[in-house]
């Protein structure tokens, strides 16, 4: 029996399988994608971030209790770094995910980030598809430890949850672009920590400030991740949070711009790898670089003649 | 590019002693590999399903509590009845010679024990990823 069929059939195995194909992009796994795309679409996705050792892991390990306890068939992807220099990676987010209970069918997947520097994985999108086909409705995404411009988790997920601590900085910090500007949920986590009533009310000052204002108001929940306080409160406004983008129609639209950078990717990408094998092999490369060292060519020119070479075949 | 070798590494039962693990996650980690790991003090349901969930080609098993006779076949039954039977799984520990013998005809792949080198674990774990046959048909 095929791992697609097993899959079908609802084996675990055969899911968890079916990811490292598409992780390792073992041939085959565009056509599984194609046919996983189409059966799910049920599944919403919601991203935990912020910086290292802000306890997103602890947040999700909450969470993702709380969801499965409301009766959820709930999945974990928690994303850490990949070596850039050995390719090596030490995944350590499951560790802080304890709690959740395994007997609910929860299902926690850890990934390198393998190359990427956008916060997740390049295939982490992809495993959402096939956990949305197995059948889980409520997911959470954990990005590695980002800073301020590590954001690819918006195209990812549904609802954007951007943990900080007190320590993460003033109302200066709170005013920036980037990281600030994509919570829909502030969890100010280890708020037994001095500086935390400060950071709630930079945040919230910082959130009045903007120019556009949107009718979400986005709240700011001082949490205790690892002593379980305020929790409920954080999983209340996640609720409120889905509830809102279907009622506005706002989750239709989001994940129609979703899918357009999607088609795009997936164009980009073909195109990429085909260059890289027809145009861009090694012989054809050293002549050119040769003949710009020469100074019979230069760059803007050579890259230009090979775009042509491209699209024309001349 | 090559594929990553994936690793769990577990410590399950009433034993806190993690140095030892934390040395061969790191060295693992530098080898190139993706390593995951559990933490202490944990069931064998707990690491066999992880072991599952996250697609492990090998599961290392750090056992210094002297109850290895009981939890390495518990970890091995467990995970053979789940359906990641394909999965290798090795361990390190304070583990008499003679229990090794039996620990390797419970289905124990290999068991690393004082003095062990982390370049052996390195190479053992490569070698036997390498050897494992992959027949699995995707569609």
């Amino acid at each position: 029996m095929s791992l697609y069929t097993e899959f079908q059939g609802g084996s675990e195995v055969a899911l968890s399988k079916i990811i490292s194909h598409i992780e390792n992009r073992r041939e085959g796994y565009q056509e599984v994608l194609s046919r996983l795309y189409r059966t799910g679409g049920r599944m919403y996705r919601i991203g935990i971030t912020g910086p290292p050792g802000a306890g997103k892991s602890s947040l999700v390990n909450r969470l993702a209790g709380l969801a499965a306890e409301a009766g959820h068939r709930v999945a974990v992807i928690c994303v850490d770094p990949s070596s850039p220099f050995t390719g090596g990676a030490l995944l350590g987010d499951r560790l802080r995910m304890q709690d959740i209970p395994l007997d609910k069918g929860v299902f926690i997947r850890s990934m390198g980030s393998r190359g990427s520097t956008g916060g997740l994985a390049a295939a982490t999108s992809n495993v959402t598809v096939a956990l949305d086909a197995f059948g889980f409705d409520t997911l959470f995404i954990e990005t590695v430890g980002v800073g301020q411009m590590e954001l690819d988790i918006i195209d990812a997920c549904d609802t954007v949850v951007v943990a900080l601590v007190p320590e993460s900085g003033d109302a200066i910090q709170a005013l920036k672009a980037g990281l600030m500007e994509i919570a829909d949920i502030f969890a100010v986590n280890k708020a037994d920590r001095a500086g935390s009533d400060q950071m709630v009310y930079d945040l919230q000052s910082a959130m009045e400030m903007k120019a556009v204002h949107s009718e979400w108001i986005v709240p700011i929940v001082a949490t205790q991740a690892t002593a379980n306080v305020n929790l409920d409160e954080l999983y209340r406004h996640l609720t409120a949070h889905k509830a809102y983008l279907e009622k506005t129609g706002l989750l239709a639209q989001k994940r129609a711009e979703q899918l357009k950078k999607k088609v795009e990717r997936v164009l980009v990408k073909s195109i990429q790898r085909d260059i890289d094998r027809t145009l861009l092999n090694g012989a054809v490369l050293d002549d050119i670089v040769g003949r710009i060292m020469r100074g019979e060519d230069d760059p803007y020119s050579a890259g230009q003649a090979l775009f042509r070479q491209y699209k024309f075949g001349s | 590019m090559a594929e990553k070798i994936r690793v769990l590494l577990a410590k399950p039962g009433l034993d806190g002693h993690d140095r030892g693990v934390k040395v061969v996650a790191a060295a693992l980690r530098d080898a190139g590999m993706e390593v995951i790991y559990t933490g202490l003090r944990q069931t064998p349901e707990q690491i066999v399903t992880a072991a599952i969930q996250e697609d492990v080609d090998v599961v290392g098993v750090s056992i210094l509590s002297g109850a290895h006779m009981t939890l390495f076949p518990a970890i091995v039954d467990l995970l053979r009845q789940r359906g990641g039977g394909d999965k290798l799984i090795f361990g390190g520990g304070i583990i008499p010679d003679d229990d090794i013998a039996a620990l390797e005809k419970a289905g124990v792949s290999k068991l690393f024990t004082p003095g062990a080198s982390t370049v052996e674990i390195i190479d053992w774990v490569t070698r036997a990823v390498a050897a494992k046959k992959n027949d699995e048909k995707l569609l």
